[in-house]
């Protein structure tokens, strides 16, 4: 469907040097959550400037030996690709983007990919809106990482109203909703603003 | 109750059960040591200390990730150039830190959160860095 041509999991962001930024340049980032095969991926190659490993693609292939691996304590269970891409900010500042792992049995990588965000996405996908409902629960729950969900348009068309989803979401009036184009860089970026704008908005004073 | 609040209370328990499956053995990569001091985020940046040789041979993944940090890299990249869990890649990361071999940079936390918010906003507004 919507996924970019996976880039072979050897060079996994190997090799790409940060070459605009400081040697002693800081890195932050933004969490991209969403069901699996939403668009994150997309998402976070339109505005990337590094190659995204494409894990979710990755993990489809990989999804028939599980019941083996898993029979194996912890190593192969553990050792899943992160999916991630970069934005340098400006020479001292390098903005990651990373995209969390969209099937259950990854769960465990949520925590160590948020902890430390500035803001995360919730990509939601209207016609399977269910799917965004562990990911919104899940950053609700947590209550320390500002996030808004971006429902993607997958086919440039405005199916729904943004209210008519904010409504299934159950969403509460604080957190944004916004309509994106995944495969769109402006509109990609336009989303990164909102999310940190909210993530300013919501600082204690 | 919409469909999602209905899912709630199953997500924490499944939240709840991943969390304590995560809590994987030590393993003997890591000699047993499963902490360390360093703040490793996935996205913070390592790297080896120009000129600094170990002094004893380091173990296989010890060594590759010496090797891979010649150039700066974050941890999250080192985790899936090596195929190692990240758990592991803390652990020996710490390692390197102690016996001087690597730097492990500051996070953007050294920074007031409200003046990085604005940077950011500011580096995703600016049309240079689309």
């Amino acid at each position: 469907m919507d996924f970019p041509t996976r880039v072979p999991s050897d060079s996994a962001g190997a090799g790409v040097e940060a070459a605009q930024l400081h040697p002693g340049a800081l890195s932050a980032k933004i969490v991209v959550a969403g069901g699996f095969g939403v668009g994150k991926t997309t998402l976070v190659g339109s505005v990337s400037e590094i190659p995204v490993v494409g894990t979710e693609a990755m993990m489809t292939e990989i999804s028939g030996p599980v019941d083996d691996t898993r029979k194996i304590p912890g190593k192969h269970a553990t050792t899943v690709a992160m999916d991630f891409g970069r934005i340098t900010i400006d020479p001292g500042l390098a903005l990651y983007l990373f995209g969390t792992p969209g099937q259950d049995r990854f769960w465990f990588l949520w925590d160590d990919l948020v902890r430390g965000a500035l803001a995360a996405i919730v990509l939601a996908d209207t016609r399977r809106l269910a799917d965004c409902f562990p990911a919104v629960n899940y950053f609700e729950a947590r209550g320390d990482v500002p996030f808004l969900v971006a429902v993607n348009l997958f086919d440039g068309m405005r199916t729904h109203t943004a209210d008519a989803v904010r409504e299934a979401l159950d969403l509460p009036a604080s957190i944004p909703l916004v309509l994106c184009d995944a495969r769109q860089p402006k509109s990609v970026r336009a989303t990164l603003r909102a999310v940190i704008k909210h993530a300013l908005d919501t600082l204690p004073a | 109750m919409s469909d999602r609040r209905r899912l709630t209370g199953l997500h924490v328990d499944l939240l709840a059960r991943a969390r304590r499956s995560a809590r994987v053995r030590a393993y003997v990569l890591t000699g047993g040591r499963t902490r360390t001091q360093q703040v490793l985020l996935v996205e913070t940046f390592v790297s080896a200390r120009p000129g600094v040789e170990p002094a004893s041979a380091l173990g296989p993944e010890a060594g590759a990730i010496f090797a891979f940090c010649r150039s700066r890299r974050t941890v999250a990249e080192i985790a899936n150039a090596l195929r190692l869990p990240l758990g592991v890649v803390r652990v020996l990361l710490g390692d390197l830190e102690r016996k001087g071999l690597i730097l492990i940079h500051p996070d953007a936390d050294s920074v007031p959160r409200r003046e990085l918010l604005e940077r950011v906003l500011r580096g995703l507004s600016d049309p240079r860095t689309v």
